[in-house]
C-alpha cells in the first residue's frame, strides 16, 4: 500500500455537520487514519469483474399501488418539534 | 414452583396462564419487582411504564378469561430495545439528540407483538443508535453484565440481554447490525438469535445500517427465542427489504427436527491460530458434543474472512453517515441551544455536535468519508465488492454442510473501559459475527459454558432462511445441557 | 465581435398521483400545513420508503413521449445534503442509471405571424430521472417556517443537452414539454402550484468559438415566459460583459420577475460533495418490453402529429389548429363533431375557437361542462350549410344552445326562426324591394356593384332577417340584368 491515508477532517466534519473541537479534531483523525490503514487491507483482493453487493437477497420491482393510506394528525408530526409556528417547524432564516 | 416467576421460560409460563395457575398480572408484576429490585445494579432500562404494562396484563387476563388467547406469547412481558418504535413511548435509541422523542408509530415488529398479546415491557439500553459491542456508548446509563457488573454486557443489544439475563424480562426483542444480538446474549448466557435479512420488517427500527440491520428475538431458552421469532417475523409491504417467503412453524420446527444428524462445518479460518480465543475451550466441548450425537463435523473454508471487518466498516459506517443525517435539530431531535442563526448550516453543526456521542461521531465522519468524492470507489464500491466474495464463500460452505459452528465471541464479557480509545481493537471483536450481517444469513447463539465464571456462546450460523434448522440445533444442545437454569447471581 | 449563448433546461415536473412517490400520504397543493406528512415524509426514525407503481408508470410514459430510451435496469441513489425542506437530509434520485437515457423534443418556434406555422427542430435531451420532491420554506423577517406537505411527491428531472440558443426556444421548449405531460396525463405541468419548475444553464462565446463559456446558473423562473425574459435579459448581460472585455465566471444568478432583472446568488462554491451511493432501503427496477409497450400503447396522438393531421385530413389552416391543439379537450371536441362531417370541418373549427371560446370564457366554464356537445354543434353547422338558417341567426342559436343546452332545431323551432315564407315569397320581396329603390338600382345598373347591398339590406328586412341573404343577392342580381 501507498503512503498512510490522510484525513481532511475539516471538510469531513463539514460535510457530516458536526461541529468539532481541536481537540476533538485531533482525536478522530488519528483514530479514523488508524482505521482506514487498516481497511487498506481490502486493496489486497482483487475484485476486478466482481459484481457489488447492495442487498444481501436482491429482488427487484418490489413496489405498492398508487393508493393513499392514512396520514399522521399534524399535532402528531409536530408533536416533537424543537420549534414550531403556524403548524410548521421553524427554522433559522435560510438565505439562498 | 421451582423459580420465581421472572425466571420461568415463555414456554412454561404460558402454560400456567391457559391453566389459570397464574395471571399475566401476576407475572408482569413478578417482573416489574424484580427490574425494581435489581435494576439499580443492572441498569439495562432506559425507562419503563409499570401501569401501563400492567393494564395490557390485564388486558391478556381479560382474553385468557373469554377464551380467546391470542397465543404462547399472551401477557408474557417482552423487553424491548430502544431502537424500535413503539406509538406514544419515548424512542432514544441511546442518544442525547432523541432524548426527548416520543414516537407517532409503531414499528411493524410491534405491531405484530401487539396482536400476539405479548405485554411490551420497558425500553432497553443499548450503545448509541445501535453503535458498539458493549453498551458503554449508550448516553443514557451504563450496563452491567448481571453476571459480574464491572463487566460490559456486550453490544449493542446489551440491555436486551442483560435484562432476560437478570429475569428484569421474559424475553426481548434486539437488533443485530454485526452481532449486536448474538454477542450480548453470548456474554450474558442467553439464547439469541439474528434472523436472515429480509425476515423481519425493519419498519419502525432506526436504522444504524440499512443493509445489515434486523431485528431479532433473544430469550433464556431457544423454544422462547423461536417463539417470539414467530411472532415478528413475515413479509411486510411497508419495507422494500423484506422477503416474501413463508414463515414456518418454529416452534413446531424444533420438535420436528430433533434428532436429525447434520452436517456441521468448522471454518478453518476461525479455528486456527485461535490460542488467543479464550472462548475456544467450551465451543470445541460443544463440537463434540454433536459429534457424540452423529453429526458430521467438517472442515470449511471462509476465504475472505479476514476482510470481513473491514468491509463491514465501510458498508455500516457509510450507510449510517446517512441514515443518521435525519437527526439534524429540524423537525423533532435535540436543537442546540446556542448556535449561529445568521449561517443557516450552524444549526446542524451545533445540534449534532451536542445531540451525538464519540463513537457515533467517529462512525458518521468515518462513512462521510468513504463516499466522499474521490473515495467511493476505493472504498464504498470496493467493501461492495468484497462483500459479494464473503458471500460467496458462505454459499459455497453451505453446499456441503447444514450449518456453520463457532464461538460467538473471542472472549467473554470483558471489563468495562478495558478498550475505551481503541474503536479498532473493539472493532475487531466482532470477527465471529460480522460475516453473518454482510452474507445475510442467520445466526443463533445459544450458551455452551463459562471461562473465568462468565457465560460463553456457541454460535450456529445457518442457511438463508433456515432459522427452524439453526432453532432445532440449538435446542438439541440446550436440551442436553443445564445452561437455562444456570443465572447470575444478584 | 458575434457572440452566441448556449442554454441547457433543467425541468422539473410532478407527476399526478394519489400518494406520494415513496410512501401512502396523500400527494396535493393547497393543504393545510403539514397534513400530508407520515413517518416517510417527516424522516422520522425507524420509517422506509417503498416505490409507488403508479409513479414508475408515469415516468416510464413521459420517457416514451419525449423518444427516449428506457434501459431495462434501473437504481436508486442517496443523494446527501443537509437542507430544511429535505426530511432525511438525502434525496431518493437516480445518479447513474436513470429510468430513461437521451430522447429529444420537438419545439415549434413563433411564425411570422399567427396564421404561418413556425420552424420545428428537435431539442436533445440527456436524461430523465425520478426522485422525491422536498418540503416548502416558507421565508420570514427573522425565520423561516418548513411545510411538508409537498415533500415526496413524484418528481422527474428532465434535463436537456446544453442545445438551446435563445430565450424564445426555451420557452418552446418548456411549452412543447407541458402540452406534452398533459396530454399524457402524467402532469398538469401547473408552474404556479409547483407542478413544473425549471432551472437555466446559460452560456455565451464567441461565435466560432468550441469551448463552452463560464456557465451561470438561472434560477427562480416561476413562468414559461419568466424562463424567457429571464434568458433572454441574462443572454444581454453577459454578451454585453463580454464585450467590455471582462470575463464571466461561473456563479448562480436569480431572475426577479418583477424588476425584470437578474441579480447574483452567490459565486461559484466549492463543488458540492453529494455522496451519492445506492440506497438499501430500496430494490432496483427492472423493466421489459411487455411493461414498455404497455405504457406504449397509453400514450395518445402528440400534439404536434395531431396539428399535422388536422391540417392534412380536414384541411384547416394552421390558425385554428394552433388554437385546438394545444388544449387536448379542445381538440379532441373539434375531432369527435369534424370526423363526423369532414366538408364542415372548417365551419367547426371556426366555431369552436370563437363562439365557444368565447362563451367559455365569459361565462367562465370549462369545457367538460358546456352544454352544447360536439354532435350538437354538428346539428348547427348542418342546418347552416342547408341554408335553413342564416348565419347571422344562426349566432344567436348558438347563444340559445350554450345557455340551454338544446339541438339548434329545438332553438329555432322554440324561437320561430325558421323561415316562414317560400322561395316565391322572398322573390315577391325583391321585387318590391328593387320597385321601392330607384336610387340604388340605378347605381347598379351604372355599375356600382356595392349599391346592391341597400337592395339586400330591404329584404332582410321583410324577411326580419330569415331569408337566405346569398339566394337574396342571387335573385336581385337576376332582377336587374
Amino acid at each position: 500500500m501507498a503512503e498512510a491515508p490522510h484525513i481532511d477532517i475539516d471538510k469531513v466534519a463539514e460535510l457530516a455537520r458536526i461541529a468539532l473541537t481541536d481537540e476533538e479534531k485531533t482525536k478522530f483523525s488519528s483514530q479514523l487514519e488508524s482505521i482506514l490503514g487498516y481497511i487498506d487491507k481490502l486493496n489486497e483482493l482483487d475484485t476486478t469483474n466482481v459484481e457489488p453487493t447492495a442487498h444481501p437477497h436482491s429482488v427487484e420491482n418490489v413496489w405498492r399501488e398508487d393508493r393513499a393510506t392514512s396520514e399522521l394528525p399534524t399535532s402528531e408530526a409536530l408533536k416533537n418539534a424543537p420549534k414550531q409556528r403556524q403548524n410548521m417547524f421553524v427554522v433559522p432564516k435560510v438565505v439562498e | 414452583m421451582s423459580a420465581e416467576l421472572y425466571y420461568k421460560s415463555a414456554s412454561e409460563l404460558s402454560g400456567l396462564l391457559d391453566r389459570k395457575e397464574i395471571s399475566s398480572v401476576e407475572l408482569t408484576q413478578s417482573v416489574i419487582d424484580r427490574t425494581k429490585a435489581v435494576d439499580d445494579l443492572v441498569q439495562a432500562f432506559n425507562s419503563f411504564d409499570e401501569e401501563n404494562a400492567l393494564a395490557q396484563a390485564e388486558e391478556s387476563d381479560a382474553r385468557r378469561k373469554r377464551g380467546e388467547s391470542l397465543g404462547s406469547l399472551d401477557g408474557i412481558p417482552v423487553g424491548i430495545k430502544d431502537v424500535l418504535a413503539v406509538k406514544d413511548q419515548p424512542l432514544t435509541c441511546s442518544s442525547k439528540i432523541l432524548a426527548d422523542f416520543v414516537s407517532p408509530y409503531d414499528a411493524t415488529c410491534i405491531q405484530k407483538l401487539k396482536r400476539s398479546g405479548a405485554v411490551l415491557w420497558g425500553r432497553l439500553n443499548m450503545d448509541e443508535f445501535a453503535m458498539g459491542s458493549s453498551t458503554e456508548n449508550s448516553a443514557t446509563k451504563i450496563t452491567g453484565n448481571p453476571w459480574k457488573l464491572d463487566c460490559i454486557p456486550g453490544g449493542s443489544s446489551g440491555g436486551s440481554a442483560a435484562a432476560v439475563s437478570a429475569g428484569e424480562a421474559i424475553v426481548s426483542l434486539g437488533s443485530d447490525t454485526g452481532g449486536s444480538i448474538r454477542q450480548p446474549a453470548s456474554h450474558c448466557g442467553i439464547v439469541g438469535l439474528k434472523p436472515t435479512y429480509g425476515r423481519v420488517s425493519r419498519y419502525g427500527l432506526a436504522a444504524f445500517a440499512s443493509s445489515l440491520d434486523q431485528v431479532g428475538p433473544m430469550g433464556r431458552t431457544v423454544w422462547d427465542t423461536a417463539a417470539l421469532l414467530q411472532s415478528i417475523s413475515g413479509h411486510d409491504p411497508n419495507d422494500s427489504t423484506s422477503y416474501r417467503i413463508d414463515v414456518p412453524d418454529y416452534v413446531q420446527a424444533i420438535e420436528q427436527l430433533k434428532g436429525r444428524k447434520w452436517t456441521f462445518g468448522l471454518p478453518k479460518e476461525y479455528f486456527e491460530n485461535a490460542e488467543d480465543t479464550a472462548s475456544m475451550g467450551p465451543v470445541k466441548e460443544a463440537i463434540e458434543f454433536y459429534k457424540s450425537l452423529g453429526c458430521e463435523i467438517k472442515e470449511v473454508s471462509l476465504p475472505h474472512t479476514a476482510y470481513a471487518v473491514a468491509t463491514y466498516y465501510i458498508v455500516a459506517t457509510a450507510e449510517a453517515s446517512s441514515n443518521l443525517a435525519r437527526y439534524d435539530g429540524i423537525r423533532y431531535t435535540h436543537r442546540a441551544e446556542s448556535f449561529d442563526a445568521k449561517d443557516s448550516v450552524d444549526i446542524y453543526r451545533q445540534s449534532r455536535a451536542e445531540g451525538f456521542g464519540n463513537e457515533v461521531k467517529r462512525r458518521v465522519l468515518l462513512g462521510t468519508y468513504v463516499l466522499s468524492s474521490g473515495y467511493y470507489d476505493a472504498y464504498y464500491l470496493k467493501a461492495q465488492k468484497t462483500r459479494t466474495l464473503i458471500r460467496r464463500d458462505f454459499e459455497e460452505a453451505f453446499r456441503d454442510v447444514d450449518a456453520l459452528l463457532t464461538p460467538t465471541a473471542p472472549s467473554p464479557a470483558f471489563k468495562r473501559g478495558a478498550h475505551s480509545g481503541d474503536p479498532l481493537s473493539m472493532y475487531l471483536s466482532d470477527i465471529y459475527t460480522i460475516s453473518a450481517n454482510l452474507a445475510g444469513i442467520p445466526g443463533l447463539s445459544v450458551p455452551c459454558g463459562y471461562v473465568d465464571g462468565l457465560p460463553v456462546g456457541l454460535q450456529i450460523l445457518g442457511k438463508p432462511f433456515k432459522e427452524d434448522e439453526i432453532l432445532a440445533m440449538g435446542n438439541e444442545f440446550e436440551s442436553a445441557h443445564n445452561f437455562k437454569n444456570e443465572h447470575p447471581s444478584l | 465581435m458575434e457572440y452566441e449563448a448556449v442554454i441547457g433546461l433543467e425541468v422539473h415536473v410532478q407527476i399526478k398521483t394519489e400518494s406520494k412517490i415513496f410512501s401512502g400520504s396523500r400527494s396535493g397543493y393547497g393543504y393545510e400545513p403539514n397534513t400530508l406528512v407520515d413517518p416517510v415524509v417527516l424522516g422520522l426514525p425507524g420509517s422506509l420508503p417503498v416505490m409507488n407503481k403508479t409513479a414508475l408508470d408515469g415516468i416510464i410514459k413521459a420517457g416514451l413521449a419525449l423518444n427516449c430510451t428506457i434501459p431495462d435496469y434501473c437504481k436508486w441513489d442517496r443523494k446527501n445534503y443537509f437542507y430544511p425542506d429535505s426530511p432525511n437530509n438525502y434525496q431518493i434520485t437516480q445518479y447513474d442509471q436513470p429510468i430513461c437515457d437521451g430522447g429529444f423534443v420537438e419545439i415549434e418556434m413563433k411564425g411570422e405571424t399567427r396564421a404561418v406555422m413556425g420552424s420545428h427542430r428537435k431539442v436533445a435531451l440527456t436524461r430523465i430521472h425520478l426522485e422525491n420532491d422536498v418540503g416548502k420554506l416558507n421565508h420570514f423577517a427573522e425565520d423561516s417556517l418548513v411545510d411538508y406537505n409537498r415533500a415526496f411527491t413524484p418528481l422527474m428531472e428532465i434535463v436537456s443537452e446544453p442545445d438551446m440558443h435563445s430565450g424564445a426556444e426555451a420557452f418552446a421548449f418548456l411549452t412543447a414539454i407541458r402540452q406534452t405531460m398533459i396530454y399524457c396525463g402524467i402532469s398538469d405541468c401547473d408552474m404556479e402550484k409547483g407542478q413544473m419548475r425549471a432551472d437555466a444553464n446559460i452560456s455565451v462565446r464567441p461565435v466560432g468559438q468550441k469551448e463552452l463559456g463560464a456557465k451561470i446558473e438561472l434560477k427562480n423562473l416561476n413562468s414559461i415566459t419568466g424562463v424567457k425574459n429571464g434568458i433572454e435579459y441574462e443572454i444581454k448581460r453577459q454578451t454585453q460583459e463580454l464585450k467590455k472585455g471582462r470575463t464571466m465566471t461561473q456563479a448562480t444568478w436569480r431572475w426577479d420577475a418583477d424588476l425584470g432583472r437578474t441579480e447574483l446568488m452567490r459565486e461559484k462554491e466549492d463543488a458540492h460533495d453529494y455522496r451519492y451511493f445506492p440506497d438499501p432501503d430500496l430494490m432496483p427496477v427492472r423493466i421489459d418490453d411487455e411493461w414498455r409497450e404497455r405504457i406504449r400503447c397509453e400514450i395518445p396522438e402528440l400534439p404536434f402529429d395531431k396539428q399535422r393531421r388536422f391540417m392534412e385530413q380536414y384541411e384547416i389552416p394552421y390558425s385554428i389548429t394552433s388554437v385546438l391543439v394545444p388544449d387536448w379537450e379542445l381538440s379532441e371536441y373539434f375531432e369527435s363533431a369534424a370526423k363526423k362531417a369532414p366538408k364542415c370541418a372548417q365551419a367547426i373549427g371556426n366555431y369552436v375557437t370563437n363562439d365557444l371560446l368565447r362563451e367559455l370564457s365569459e361565462s367562465n366554464t370549462a369545457l367538460s361542462e358546456c352544454k352544447i356537445s360536439p354532435d350538437g354543434l354538428l346539428s348547427l353547422v348542418e342546418v347552416i350549410e342547408k341554408g335553413v338558417i342564416t348565419k347571422q341567426i344562426a349566432k344567436d342559436v348558438f347563444i340559445e344552445m350554450f345557455n340551454t343546452g338544446e339541438s339548434a332545431t329545438e332553438v329555432i323551432e322554440r324561437k320561430g326562426l325558421k323561415p316562414d315564407f317560400d322561395e316565391g315569397q322572398v322573390k315577391d320581396w325583391c321585387q318590391e324591394a328593387v320597385d321601392e329603390n330607384p336610387r340604388p338600382v340605378e347605381d347598379f345598373r351604372s355599375g356600382n356593384e356595392k349599391a346592391l347591398n341597400a337592395l339586400l339590406g330591404q329584404v332582410m328586412k321583410k324577411s326580419r332577417g330569415k331569408a337566405n341573404p346569398q339566394i337574396v343577392q342571387g335573385l336581385l342580381k337576376e332582377l336587374l340584368s
